[in-house]
């Protein structure tokens, strides 16, 4: 079972990079839930999202023990790197977050991915980045599923928009420390 | 023998409980003279409002709906919006429609909701035995005004159709009497109107009718008729307040 | 089977009400509720539906009993402060016979309290809903699935009885997505002689009405209503039982805390006590029978709730107070954690002997 947090500021796209990841479980006919942070954290200010992927059904839909937390900015670093469950994963946008994780009992991934997006014109899509190290290593979803699941979440009609998302995975994927 | 004046088919054959003098029997009756000679009376939705009309369900031989006080043009938008072919009205006093009812007349109005609103305005909560209306006139003595109504302390009366012949939402909005066999004659025309306007689509028609209260006012039924001329017509103007397609043909 | 698709609990419940037949919905816009109000107002049109933002939550109970009383389906949602306005109309509703459907995607009070998730409605939907005596059908999913399931549930029961069926969802509810299965099964539709339709002047006029000056009638009106609700009692109630068969600890919780307490429940199941769970589907009418039953079997109850405890009386007369009861909860708009229940589930477990 995989619960994983995605933490950051509103505008991160926190959301949508946790929307993708449900609905590529979902097409594994996986058990998923998704749970955002809502109100007014939603322009600006920290928000957050719970995803569960499991083979049992889902209880609480809450993930307040993360096996996986993305971190996207320092405060969401702060406040969950302790409740991560030991040997789960941190990734850390270190464009964004300078310090380091303090914690030895989990595994931890920096990868600037702000910083990518803008080399890369993908301005915006860090979640994304960040999202293809996650699957990279955390081993949540099978990378040759993504053009799959983000056809699900990115209409058709932005054919651009999907490539670029799907590029914006790849990007993360294949990026080493 | 033949027939020559008959009680409409639309009223039912219940005794109205209206008090001696009161003119509700009245605009009930034109109410339902309109009904029957447009012919609508069979696909007609009333809403009765709280007041002293409220058995008016048990009166209209239409399907009708007793609604909470003040709620009736709500009510009323519900009908309207689930069978827009059918006829649809609501009969409201002075307190459900202008107190209480406030937001959803103005509301229902601004929405140029396709329905026909009768107002009773007899400057007096009725049912309740006399308390002081949102239309109770400068001065006058009520329950809750027994010193006279002090607009310094209480506030001014509410002219309802001067008030939302700024609503560009509404349609037609006439105030008339039936204090007199004149007055009753316009009232019945401007009620027709109403309604006819309902029937061609043309959105939120209100007739505001001044009507009387001989026991709240503590008058004998003739001095009420008076009363109306005398001091609720100076301060509450008869005559059509706006008629949004009457202006556009006179363009 | 038709297709899972992934929904936001309020958008999967707002179309199962377009599934289940309902192309009337008047609402108010309110956290955390909107997203049913917006879902409507994208798709009413498109199927010749109405969709109305009213003047207030007032006026939006008031046209649904216009609609309603036309014998049409139709659907308000809101959130707890919202709800309490559509008190008048709620007691109105049953007052005058009217079936509807309302929503209450409940957050944190009183007053104008919190956005956040919230089960302290609780009172307000299953025993107060307004003045009078009346009853509502009060359904709570527990899932996005059953946001959809107890919605067609709910439009069907409320025709069938004549009263309104509340969705008592909560923030949680409303805002996760599930994977969900919008199935087109056969909805069951019901005839209203009694509606205000127009009589075509084919038969008496139709009045729906809930005024009536003679005690005596009234009487008889209230006693009549009250038969009925005793044939709901006795046929409506719905409930699940999870991990009951060898529970020595019964959990009583519905919506969100049920979720969490499935957590909890394997988590103790891991450390050897013996707990399980009956969760009420249906809050009225509440699962008295089964809870009785389980008295008989486990030696402590632990009631989990987003509120200061309020399902937990009605836990109590359930069981006749033959065992104790323990409340797990936490408010404001915070969900009880795992961990929490678990504290509350070891405590009870340490309550000794099957007394």
């Amino acid at each position: 079972m995989h619960e994983i947090l995605i933490a950051g500021f509103g505008g991160q796209g926190i959301l949508f990079a946790g929307k993708f990841l449900a609905y590529e479980a979902l097409l594994e006919d996986k058990q998923v839930s998704w749970l955002p942070s809502y109100g007014p954290e939603m322009r600006g200010g920290t928000a957050n999202c719970s995803i569960t992927i499991s083979d049992e059904p889902i209880g609480s839909p809450i993930v307040s023990k993360p096996t996986v937390l993305v971190a996207m900015n320092g405060p969401s670093l702060d406040k969950y790197e302790s409740e991560v469950k030991p040997g789960g994963y941190i990734f850390v946008d270190s464009s964004l977050i300078s310090r380091k994780v303090t914690r030895t009992d989990v595994n931890v991934f920096y990868i600037p991915a702000t910083q990518l997006a803008s080399d890369n014109e993908m301005g915006g899509l860090a979640n994304m980045i960040i999202l293809g190290k996650v699957i990279k290593e955390a081993n949540v979803i099978p990378f040759e599923n993504v053009p799959r699941a983000m056809g699900k979440v990115v209409s058709a009609k932005k054919q651009a928009l999907l490539d670029k998302n799907i590029k914006a995975v790849e990007i993360g994927y294949t990026y080493a420390e | 023998m033949s027939i020559v004046f008959e009680k409409p088919k639309a009223l039912t054959d219940a005794q109205l409980h209206y008090c001696p003098g009161c003119t509700h029997g009245i605009i009930h009756r034109l109410v339902a003279e309109c009904l029957e000679e447009l012919g609508v009376t069979g696909k007609t939705i009333g809403v009765a409002p709280v007041g002293c009309s409220v058995f008016a369900y048990n009166y209209f031989n239409c399907d009708m709906i007793q609604a909470a006080h003040g709620r009736a043009p709500a009510v009323a938008t519900g009908v309207k919006r689930a069978l827009p072919d059918h006829v649809v009205f609501t009969y409201q006093g002075d307190g459900d429609l202008a107190a209480i009812g406030t937001a959803e007349t103005v509301h229902s109005a601004a929405r140029g909701e396709n329905i026909t609103v009768i107002f009773v305005n007899n400057a007096i909560y009725g049912m309740t035995g006399g308390q002081m209306a949102p239309t109770s006139l400068p001065g006058q003595v009520t329950q809750t005004s027994p010193y006279g109504r002090d607009v310094e302390k209480v506030g001014y009366p509410l002219r309802v159709c001067e008030l939302l012949s700024n609503v560009d939402g509404a349609g037609y909005l006439e105030r008339v009497a039936v204090n007199n066999v004149k007055n009753i004659k316009n009232a019945k025309k401007a009620i027709m109107k109403g309604f006819k306007n309902q029937i061609e689509g043309k959105g939120f028609s209100l007739i505001e009718v001044l009507s009387t209260c001989p026991t709240n006012w503590g008058m004998t039924p003739e001095r009420a008729l008076q009363w109306v001329d005398e001091a609720m017509i100076p301060y509450y103007p008869l005559g059509v307040y706006k008629d949004k397609y009457a202006d556009k043909e006179g363009e | 089977m038709a297709e899972k698709v992934l929904m936001k609990g309020n958008e999967a419940l707002a179309e199962a009400a377009i599934m289940a037949g309902c192309r009337h919905y008047l609402g108010y816009p309110i956290t955390p509720q909107t997203e049913v109000a917006a879902y409507m107002a994208k798709r009413m049109p498109q199927i010749d539906g109405v969709f109305l933002q009213a003047e207030s939550e007032i006026a939006a109970i008031n046209m649904v009993i216009g609609v309603a009383s036309t014998g049409k389906r139709v659907m308000t949602s809101s959130s707890s402060p919202g709800i309490a306005l559509k008190s008048e109309g709620l007691s109105y509703l049953a007052g005058c016979n009217l079936p509807a459907l309302v929503v209450n995607v409940q957050r944190g009070g009183p007053g104008l309290g919190g956005i956040q998730p919230s089960q302290s409605d609780y009172f307000q939907a299953t025993k107060s809903a307004g003045h009078g005596d009346f009853r509502m059908l009060v359904l709570a999913p527990a899932s996005v699935q059953e946001m959809v399931d107890m919605t067609i549930t709910g439009f069907e029961l409320a025709d069938k009885y004549r009263m309104t069926s509340m969705i008592l969802a909560d923030g949680t509810m409303g805002q996760m997505m599930e994977p969900v299965v919008l199935d087109t099964k056969e909805i069951k539709t019901f005839d209203k002689p009694w509606a205000a339709n127009g009589t075509d002047g084919k038969r008496p006029h139709n009045i729906i009405n809930s005024l009536c000056l003679e005690a005596k009638e009234l009487e008889e009106w209230n006693i009549e209503r009250y038969k009925m609700y005793s044939e709901i009692e006795e046929n409506e109630v719905r409930y699940e039982e999870y991990m009951m068969e060898d529970a020595e600890i019964c959990i009583v919780a519905f919506g969100v805390a049920a979720r969490v307490s499935r957590n909890a429940i394997q988590a103790a199941r891991a450390k050897g006590i013996k707990v399980g769970m009956i969760r009420p589907i249906t809050l009225w009418p509440f699962p008295k029978k089964p809870l009785l039953a389980a008295a008989d079997k486990v030696k402590a109850f632990v009631s989990v709730e987003l509120s200061m405890g309020q399902m937990i009386e009605d836990v109590e007369l359930a069981i006749r107070c033959k065992k104790p009861v323990l409340l797990a909860n936490r408010v404001g708009g915070i969900i009880p954690s795992p961990e929490e229940v678990l504290a509350k589930i070891e405590e009870a477990d340490k309550m000794g002997g099957n007394n």
